[in-house]
C-alpha cells in the first residue's frame, strides 16, 4: 500500500475555501440561518399549542414529519453505502467524492431523528424510551439502531479525516485562528504517516466500511418494518424491508450528485470532480433507479392485481388524489436517470444533476405516498364532519420545520467544507488525470 | 322456563356482587394509604376479599372515592374475564352510549371512545349502525408496538393506558387496525379537574398522549356497567364475564356462549388474527329502520354520513 503523495501546492489549492468567507457564502449562512429560526419558532408555536397547529389528525397521525424522518435516514446511505462500498472495492475515481459522502451520511443522521421527535406528542417524556424501553417494540429496534449507526458512521468519517486532519496540522502557511489550528492538532491524534500508523489505518478502515454498510441495511430495514409489522393495507408488505434500503441509497446518490454540482462550482473543483465523476455515480444511481422501479412496480402490481378490498380502495386514492404525485414519484423519478444516464448523448452535468434532483424530489414524495394515502385508508372507513380529519395537508407549522431541516443540512455541509477540505486532499495527486469509466472491481 | 330465568337472574346478582367483593379488594389493598386525605368516613362499614384471601373491614366511602393507581392498574381484577356483546338489531344510532362516554371520562366533544358508524358491507346488501367502542384484543398489536410499555393487556382482558407514561409517538394508533385510539391534540379544559389520575378510569385527561375506550373496569369494581351499556335505551350493548359465561345489559341477561350460538354471533375482521373481546349479533330482525338513525341528529352529526354510499343514495332519490 502506498499513500499517494501530495505536497504543500494541493493544500494551498485549498486553503482559501477555509480561510476565507466571501460575501455570497456570508449571505448564503445568514440566509440559512434565518430559515432556521423560522423553524424554532414553529417550533414554539406547535409546543406551546400542542400538535393542533399540525395536519395531523386522528386517522393521519404521521405526516411530513415521518416522510422527512425516513428522507434524511435515506439520504444518510450515500456515505454509508456508497463510500463503503466503493472503499471495500478499491474504486480509486471514489477518491475525491467520498468525504462529501460521508459528509452527507453524518449531517443527515443527525437531522434525520429530530422530525421524529417532532412527532412525538410529549417531548418531555423522551427519556421513557430508555426507562422503559421494550425490546419487543420496533421503535426501540430503531433507537438501537439508529444511535449505532450514528457511532459507526462518525467513527468511519473520522478513520478517513485523520490523514487530512495531520496534514493541516503541518501545514504551516494556512491563515486561520489559533484555535482552529489547535483543533487540527488535538484531532490528528499524532498521526504522521509511519508506515506502522498507515497500516492500522488501513486495517481500521476496512473493517468500519464493512461495518457500516452492514449497520445501515439493517438500520432502514427496522425502519422499513415500523411500518410493515402494522396490519395497514398499504404497509403490510413483506418487500418493504428491502425496498426501503434500495429507496434510501438510490436518493443517497441523488443527493450526492447535487452536492457535488454545487461545491464543483462554489470551490472550483473542475480539476477533481468531472464529467466522469457524475457519469459513474450516475451510473450507479441508474443501476439503483432500475431496482427501485422494480420494487415498486411488484408492490403495486400485487396489490392492484389481488385486488383484497382495502387494497383496492388505496390504490383507488392512489391513483384518484394523487395522481400527480404518484406519476412523479413513481414514474418521472425512475425514468429520469434511465434517460439521461442510459443514452451517452445526454449525459452532461448539468443533465444529470437535474435528473438527481429528480430522484430525490420523487424519493421524498414516494415516501409520502407511502405514509400518507395508507392512513387516510383504514378497515374501518372515516366517517367524521371535521375536513382536516378526513383528509391530511400539512400546515406551516410543518413546512416550516422541513425548510430548517433541509436549512439545517446545508448549514452544516457548509461549515463543514469550512473546517476540512471537502475533498480528501491526502488522496489526490497534483495532476490528476481523467478517471477511468466506472468499474468497482 | 321459569326455571332459566331464576338461573340467569342469579347468575346476574352473581356476577354483579362478585364484581363489588372483587373490586374493593384491591381498591382497600391498594390506594387506602393514598387517600389518607379523604377523611369523610360515612361511618359504614363494608367486608371486603382482599386478593390474598382476607376479609377486611373497610369504610364505604373509601370504596367509591379512591381511584386505581398507575402501578396497581396493571394487574387485572382478578378471576375475571370482561367481554362485550353488541346487538347490530337493535341499534339505531341513538348516540346515548357516546355522549354517557364522553360524560363518564370527562372528554371534550371532540373526542370519542365509542364511536357509531354507519355500515354497508358491499352495494347490495343492507346498512347497519355499528357501534365500536375498544375491542380489547387477546392479541393486541398496540400492546405490542407501544416502545415504553404505556399500554398494556391485563388478566381480565382489558387494555389499558397509562397516560402518565405515554410518550405520544403514536405507534399504537398506526398498529390498531380499528381505528380505536385517538389522540389529545390540544389542552382540552376538561382536563383540567381535580382529581387524582386512574388509567381505569382514562380521567383526567393528558395533552399529547393516547387514549381510549377503556371497558369502564372502574364501575366494573362497583359492580356496575360501563357508561355505554347502561345509557343505551335499546339495550344493544351487553357486558360481562366470558369465564362466567354471562352477559347483561342490565335489563336482559343471557348465557353469553348461548347468546353467541343462537344469534350467531361473530367478530369484526376476524382474519386479522387480533382476537378480539368484543361480539357482535348480526343486523336481522331488526327493530327499527336503518333511516331512523339519521333523526333527530345535530347536523354536524349526520354530515358525517354525507359520503356514504347509503346517505347519497337517499339523497338521490329525494332530488328525483
Amino acid at each position: 500500500m502506498s499513500e499517494t503523495v501530495s505536497s504543500d501546492k494541493l493544500l494551498r489549492e485549498f486553503a482559501p475555501q477555509i480561510e476565507h468567507t466571501g460575501k455570497y457564502g456570508k449571505l448564503w449562512i445568514g440566509f440559512l440561518i434565518v430559515v432556521i429560526c423560522y423553524g424554532w419558532f414553529a417550533l414554539y408555536w406547535q409546543v406551546s399549542r400542542g400538535h393542533i397547529v399540525t395536519g395531523m389528525r386522528d386517522n393521519v397521525v404521521w405526516g411530513v414529519y415521518i416522510v422527512n424522518f425516513i428522507f434524511f435516514m435515506g439520504i444518510s446511505y450515500a456515505g454509508a453505502l456508497i463510500s463503503g462500498t466503493l472503499h471495500l472495492f478499491h474504486a480509486e475515481w471514489r477518491k475525491p467524492i467520498i468525504r462529501m459522502a460521508e459528509f452527507i451520511t453524518i449531517i443527515s443522521l443527525l437531522i434525520g431523528p429530530c422530525f421524529i421527535m417532532l412527532c412525538v406528542g410529549r417531548l418531555d417524556r423522551l427519556p421513557n424510551l430508555i426507562l422503559f424501553g421494550r425490546i419487543q417494540s420496533p421503535i426501540t429496534w430503531d433507537v438501537i439502531a439508529i444511535s449505532t449507526d450514528i457511532i459507526g458512521c462518525i467513527l468511519f468519517l473520522y478513520l478517513a479525516l485523520l490523514r487530512d486532519l495531520g496534514k493541516m496540522r503541518d501545514f504551516k502557511e494556512l491563515k486561520v485562528p489559533q484555535w482552529q489550528k489547535k483543533m487540527y492538532k488535538i484531532l490528528a491524534l499524532g498521526y504522521t504517516g509511519t508506515p506502522e500508523q498507515q497500516l492500522m489505518l488501513k486495517k481500521a478502515t476496512d473493517v468500519m466500511a464493512g461495518m457500516v454498510i452492514a449497520i445501515a441495511i439493517i438500520v432502514y430495514s427496522v425502519l422499513a418494518w415500523i411500518f410493515s409489522v402494522t396490519l395497514q393495507p398499504g404497509w403490510h408488505s413483506t418487500i418493504f424491508g428491502p425496498y426501503f434500503v434500495i429507496a434510501a441509497v438510490y436518493s443517497g446518490t441523488g443527493v450526492l450528485i447535487v452536492s457535488m454540482y454545487f461545491f464543483r462550482k462554489v470551490y472550483h473543483l473542475e480539476n477533481h470532480i468531472t464529467l466522469q465523476h457524475f457519469v459513474n455515480v450516475g451510473v450507479i444511481m441508474l443501476v439503483l433507479g432500475a431496482f427501485f422501479g422494480y420494487f415498486t412496480f411488484s408492490e403495486y402490481l400485487t396489490k392492484w392485481y389481488g385486488s383484497e378490498k382495502n387494497d383496492e380502495q388505496l390504490i383507488q386514492v392512489l391513483l384518484k388524489n394523487y395522481f400527480n404525485l404518484f406519476i412523479l414519484s413513481n414514474y418521472v423519478g425512475v425514468l429520469a436517470p434511465l434517460i439521461v444516464v442510459g443514452f451517452k448523448k445526454l449525459r452532461t452535468i448539468n443533465n444529470i444533476t437535474i435528473a438527481a434532483g429528480i430522484v430525490v424530489i420523487a424519493l421524498w414524495l414516494n415516501r409520502y405516498l407511502i405514509v400518507v394515502p395508507t392512513l387516510e385508508t383504514p378497515y374501518l372507513p372515516i366517517q367524521d364532519d371535521r375536513e382536516a380529519w378526513l383528509h391530511y395537508s400539512a400546515t406551516w407549522v410543518e413546512w416550516a420545520l422541513t425548510a430548517a431541516g433541509v436549512a439545517m443540512f446545508c448549514l452544516l455541509f457548509t461549515i463543514g467544507s469550512k473546517l476540512i477540505p471537502i475533498v480528501q486532499v491526502s488522496d489526490l495527486k497534483e495532476d490528476p488525470e481523467q478517471p477511468g469509466d466506472i468499474h468497482l472491481m | 322456563m321459569e326455571n332459566k330465568k331464576k338461573e340467569d337472574n342469579n347468575s346476574r346478582r352473581n356476577f354483579l356482587k362478585l364484581g363489588l367483593l372483587a373490586g374493593a379488594g384491591t381498591v382497600a389493598t391498594g390506594a387506602l394509604i393514598a387517600t389518607g386525605k379523604n377523611s369523610g368516613e360515612s361511618g359504614e362499614k363494608i367486608k371486603v376479599l382482599t386478593t390474598s384471601g382476607e376479609v377486611m373491614e373497610v369504610d364505604k366511602n373509601f370504596l367509591t372515592q379512591a381511584p386505581v393507581g398507575r402501578v396497581e392498574s396493571h394487574e387485572g381484577i382478578p378471576g375475571r374475564k370482561f367481554v362485550m356483546v353488541i346487538d347490530l338489531a337493535k341499534c339505531k344510532n341513538a348516540r346515548k352510549c357516546v355522549e354517557e362516554c364522553q360524560k363518564g371520562h370527562n372528554l371534550p366533544k371532540d373526542q370519542e371512545f365509542m364511536k357509531v358508524y354507519l355500515m354497508q358491507d358491499s352495494e347490495k346488501t343492507a346498512p347497519y349502525w355499528f357501534p365500536k367502542p375498544c375491542y380489547h384484543c387477546d392479541n393486541p398489536q398496540c400492546v405490542s408496538v407501544c416502545p415504553v410499555g404505556a399500554t398494556y393487556k391485563r388478566s381480565d382482558g382489558i387494555v389499558l393506558i397509562d397516560n402518565e407514561r405515554c410518550i405520544g409517538c403514536k405507534f399504537c394508533m398506526t398498529g390498531c387496525p380499528y381505528s380505536t385510539r385517538v389522540f389529545a391534540w390540544k389542552p382540552n379544559e376538561e382536563y383540567d379537574i381535580d382529581q387524582a389520575y386512574s388509567p381505569e378510569k382514562s380521567v383526567p385527561g393528558v395533552e399529547g398522549t393516547v387514549s381510549k375506550c377503556d371497558f369502564c373496569p372502574d364501575m366494573a369494581r362497583e359492580g356496575k356497567l360501563p357508561y355505554c351499556a347502561s345509557a343505551c335505551p335499546m339495550g344493544v350493548i351487553y357486558f360481562g364475564d366470558i369465564d362466567e359465561d354471562v352477559v347483561t345489559n342490565g335489563t336482559e341477561t343471557f348465557k353469553f356462549s348461548e347468546l353467541i350460538r343462537d344469534r350467531s354471533g361473530y367478530r369484526y375482521l376476524e382474519n386479522l388474527g387480533t382476537r378480539p373481546n368484543v361480539y357482535y349479533l348480526p343486523p336481522v330482525d331488526r327493530q327499527f329502520p336503518v333511516e331512523r338513525g339519521l333523526d333527530g341528529l345535530d347536523e354536524e352529526i349526520t354530515k358525517r354520513f354525507d359520503n356514504t354510499p347509503y346517505v347519497k343514495n337517499l339523497k338521490n332519490k329525494e332530488a328525483k
